[in-house]
């Protein structure tokens, strides 16, 4: 189905009723339990995992495909808000022109940072769009550009926003906030009571999820197609692609371009649910996040930059939500000595210290779990299948699920 | 004029003459051996043939065409396909994607975007890539990855690769190195069968005399940097300036 | 025609750049040449480097706060704004040693940390390498750089966990607060290029720190074989030496290095939990200025690029190009790169591929 073969048609039907049913799925908790602070099926969250989401398809598809590691691909993030932002300050808030804008420019960006940086592979390249997003980062956090001209691009230190003194062209009278096309405001949400629960239906998120479902649908063509077993070839063995005549530089570059749009078709997601875009956007930390959500659910695997997505921004959101007093009542039936130790324990990994948890993590799926969430999936199947089947067949290792 | 044309080549590595003078003329269809001691410059030689080095002075064409300052790619595209020392093989992909993109590579050229057509709707490319897979009895291997396979089959995989790309010159550097016999004796048999079944020229850097003296036509004799006999396979033997270089490496 | 005075004008703002570049530079320098044995040895790249500078610097930190133990006495003969007795916080040392050597004691805790950190230094190094990096060896270089950031990200949040988040004050003995007029001392005019004299003493320090590294390798027989392992691991490992517990100590020692810079940075800059990572990015863009694997490049790139970068700051250049100072180095890099991609002293055939 859609040019798809039957494995890959039943993963992206399950990617998209995942994304569809999240504020079901999500949301398994009564609004009065206890257990009401796991729920995860919020606007803000949930419109944070498909975002991201589509910022880590798009990274996997540099990284997982060919290898090469991008250091720097926050700047994509970032100038895709700035697009969006930008679009809201000279035109309306129409978020369809910005969109547009986001994915060109970071394009564009893409095939000039990507043109010098692959020039050099291996850690000189993840070096070197370390270096450009951090001279990226600098040149918005002090305007520099803006300077130059004696204007503001970047609006510095505070971040691009809009002003009721901006142009606004086309701004209609009951335009306030970010809109797709007059149709539908994305802050607008409804609520469904049912029973104990509490369902919240998101304009903003349900749009985001379609460019996600969309946007994965596109990165299994990838996936599927010469390209992208060229690239997957590149990643295997440089050496033996020149000699099959073979030139791996605008292969790179194309896979560096395609994700660097990604990452600003991410980035002017984030302004389209909330008219804001600052510098730290760019910084090397949300580089380095990307890159463990990819490596986390799976490099190379189609589900898993989607699932790390969602792992690292829930128990961010969960983690730096718990205080002492939560972890008193979590180890309430203990006694009191122990109650007390079990939280000077856990206190150093929670709420500030969520970055800690997050390194430790990092650390350890490295480390013991290179082919991270799905790898750890397919083993645990494995085991199952093996007790199930006392003559255990020879597993055959698919490179992407 | 043969198909490759070295003429007066020279490269210094700081203080060493890695090459000096090379000429070298190897005919159309004929299977060309380049033998010599160790650190003859064989290898530099071949670098210099497939584009990775440059040459100080002198000229490289094949098929009439100059190949210096030409990129690796653009020479294979040219028409000269390498085997390396250890197979470089796409290691993490299965024997048949392995093989399907020299033909890829063959149809499409350098570089093309076919981005969003699905690999399964390439029927054509997987037929020839099934077919070639028969020839080299490694069918069954399909679905495989290439690395788990064992080294006499890597071998077989490379240069199939490089056939399914139908090169004219086809370059071996040590093909049969840390082999062991019997996975030998198979490469020569291939080799053999590829030279009997197609137009295509063959120059061979060997150490293994058993393989040189079943396969080459013609040998030239590398030593120090300088060709120092070229003849045919008889007159090599017995020759008193090849013995010489050999004296202390294997016997030839 | 222009007058002479605005030469020597020139001439005044030229050294002061150049003095001021200095102490940037040095800490460029060595944690660049850092990352450069380290690579050079292990061929690992090492993405927490930064956060042993950071260490170091918090052992100065760390040794402040253990020597300026104090305890509370209550003084009757003062009252505090509430009017209670004030509390007078006596440091144990002033209090065993008298007040005399125990401030001066605690006056030269910066310099003391150099011997406090060594030991720390080189075991946290001998820790990672053995505990960590080992068996990292024979991954792709994609999955050191990730172990060692997630090392980092972890190295970096203990600290704050321990030390807050704020920038900690760590001033440098009293002898050398003041500055040095050194215009005049060139016979300038006085007052023109002045220069604090603790980074003129960091600058003395990193130069003997360089010069003992390079010496080191250079003169005894474990660094020529260190020397012949960076060239090619495989022949020295042929001849029976073993290299790997040479490169282990070889990790210690760049460990070591980038811990005594950051402690005698602390002075300078007030240590906070992230300045490690701040240094980290620039030093990795010095290293591949510098050409990878190679220490020379490393430390003549760090010194390069921190006086660039000190020239770039100056007003008159600001004025033309606002914020060039923040970009400088990175633009530098790109340049470099473009037209000599194996940096300024690279060798050939190391990552090329």
């Amino acid at each position: 189905m859609l040019g798809l073969g039957k494995r890959d048609t039943s993963l992206v039907i399950i990617v998209t009723l995942m994304a569809l049913l999240a504020p079901f799925i999500l949301n398994p908790f009564p609004t009065e339990s206890a257990m009401a602070q796991f729920n995860a099926g919020y606007p803000d969250l949930l419109q944070r995992f498909v975002i991201f989401g589509i910022f880590a398809i798009g990274f996997n598809l540099l990284f997982g495909l060919t290898g090469y590691l991008s250091f720097g691909h926050a700047a994509f993030l970032g100038i895709g808000s700035y697009a969006v932002v930008w679009m809201y300050k000279l035109l309306d808030y129409n978020i369809v022109p910005g969109l547009v804008l986001a994915i060109i420019v970071s394009g564009l960006f893409a095939v000039l940072i990507g043109y010098i940086s692959l020039r050099r592979s291996g850690i000189y390249f993840s070096i070197l769009t370390l270096a450009f997003a951090q001279m990226m980062f600098a040149i918005s956090y002090s305007d520099l550009i803006g300077r130059f001209f004696d204007t503001s691009i970047t609006n510095g230190e505070t971040g691009l926003q809009v002003y009721t003194s901006d142009p606004q062209i086309l701004l209609n009278d009951w335009e306030s906030v970010p809109h797709l096309l007059g149709l539908v405001e994305m802050r607008s949400t409804y609520i469904l009571d049912a029973g104990a629960w509490s369902f919240s239906f998101n304009a903003g998120y349900y749009f985001c999820a379609i460019i996600m479902i969309l946007a994965f649908y596109l990165s299994v063509r990838i996936f599927r197609s010469p390209f992208g077993l060229m690239l997957r070839a590149m990643k295997s063995n440089q050496q033996r692609m020149t000699y099959t005549g073979l030139n791996t530089k605008p292969y790179a570059l194309a896979a560096f371009v395609i994700s660097g749009m990604y990452a600003g078709l991410a980035g002017g997601l984030l302004a389209s649910m909330d008219p804001l875009a600052g510098a730290e956007r760019m910084q090397w930390t949300a580089s380095g996040e990307v890159v463990l959500m990819t490596i986390l659910g799976g490099a190379g695997t189609l589900i898993g930059p989607v699932l790390g997505a969602g792992f690292i921004k829930y128990f961010e959101n969960i983690f730096s939500k718990i205080n002492d007093t939560v972890l008193h009542q979590w180890f309430s039936f203990m006694p009191d000595g122990l109650e007390d130790a079990m939280v000077f324990i856990v206190h150093p990994f929670i709420g500030k210290g969520w970055h800690l948890t997050l390194g430790i993590l990092f650390m350890l799926v490295v480390i013991f779990l290179p082919g991270g969430l799905v790898e750890g999936g397919q083993r645990i199947a494995r085991l199952f299948a093996r007790r199930k089947d006392t003559a255990p067949k020879e597993t055959q290792s698919t490179p992407a699920e | 004029m043969g198909i490759l044309e070295v003429r007066n080549v020279n490269k210094r590595f700081g203080g060493l003459q890695a090459l000096g003078d090379v000429n070298l003329t190897v005919e159309e269809n004929s299977v060309h051996a380049i033998i010599g001691p160790n650190g003859a410059g064989k290898s530099t030689l071949l670098n210099v043939l497939v584009g990775k080095l440059i040459p100080d002075t002198g000229s490289v064409s094949f098929d009439g065409q100059s190949v210096l300052g030409r990129k690796p790619f653009e020479i294979n595209q040219m028409g000269i396909s390498r085997v390396f020392q250890t197979p470089e093989i796409f290691g993490d992909l299965t024997v048949l994607e392995n093989m399907m993109i020299p033909i890829f590579a063959k149809r499409d050229g350098a570089f093309r975007m076919h981005a969003v057509n699905s690999i399964s709707g390439e029927q054509e490319i997987i037929d020839q890539a099934e077919h070639m897979l028969e020839n080299l009895n490694l069918a069954d291997a399909r679905h495989d990855h290439s690395a788990s396979m064992s080294r006499g089959n890597k071998r077989r995989l490379e240069i199939g690769m490089c056939l399914a790309q139908e090169p004219r010159l086809l370059l071996l550097d040590e093909p049969t190195a840390g082999m062991a016999r019997a996975d030998t004796n198979n490469t020569i048999d291939l080799l053999k069968q590829i030279k009997d079944e197609r137009d295509i020229t063959i120059a061979i850097i060997e150490h293994d005399m058993h393989v040189v003296f079943s396969l080459a036509e013609r040998i030239t004799v590398l030593a120090q940097g300088s060709p120092l006999v070229e003849d045919s396979p008889e007159n090599i033997k017995g020759h008193p300036k090849v013995r010489e270089a050999y004296l202390g490496e294997t016997a030839a | 025609m222009i007058p002479v005075s605005h030469w020597v004008g020139t001439m005044d703002a030229i050294l002061l750049q150049v003095l001021n570049g200095l102490d940037k530079g040095s800490a460029y320098a060595l944690i660049a040449l850092g990352l450069t044995l380290i690579f050079g040895t292990l061929g690992v790249v090492n993405f927490a480097h930064g956060a042993l500078f950071m260490i170091g610097a918090f052992c100065a930190v760390t040794l402040q706060r253990i020597l300026t133990f104090s305890y509370v006495t209550l003084d009757e003969t003062q009252k505090d704004f509430l009017g209670n007795p004030l509390k007078v916080e006596t440091p144990y040392l002033e209090g065993w040693f008298g007040y005399d050597i125990g401030h001066a004691i605690i006056d030269w805790s910066v310099p003391l940390a150099i011997l406090f950190s060594i030991p720390i230094m080189v075991a946290i190094g001998f820790i990672m390498e053995r505990g960590l990096i080992k068996h990292f060896y024979n991954r792709p270089h994609a999955d050191q750089i990730l172990v060692t950031f997630g090392l980092a990200i972890v190295l970096q949040e203990v600290i704050k966990y321990f030390y807050g988040a704020n920038p900690i004050p760590t001033p440098a003995p009293d002898m050398f607060r003041g500055s040095l007029d050194f215009g005049a001392m060139l016979g300038l005019e006085p007052n023109a290029v002045i220069y604090p004299y603790w980074r003129l003493v960091y600058f003395g320090f990193s130069a003997i720190i360089i010069g003992a590294v390079f010496a080191f390798l250079q003169f005894t027989t474990f660094g020529m074989v260190v020397r012949a392992g960076m060239a090619d691991r495989e022949t020295v490992g042929l001849l029976g030496i073993n290299i790997d517990k040479r490169f282990t100590i070889m990790f210690g020692i760049a460990a070591a290095v980038a811990g005594l810079a950051g402690v005698m940075y602390a002075p300078i800059n007030s240590p906070n939990y992230h300045m490690g990572m701040d240094f980290l990015v620039l030093s990795f863009v010095v290293v591949v200025v510098g050409g990878m694997g190679s220490l020379p490049g490393a430390v003549l790139a760090g010194f390069l690029l921190g006086i660039l970068e000190s020239f770039a700051s100056m007003n008159e250049i600001k004025a033309i190009l606002p914020g060039i100072d923040q970009i400088i180095i990175y633009l530098v890099a790109i340049i470099i790169l473009l037209t000599r991609p194996r940096g300024l002293m690279g060798r050939k055939g190391v990552m090329e591929d």
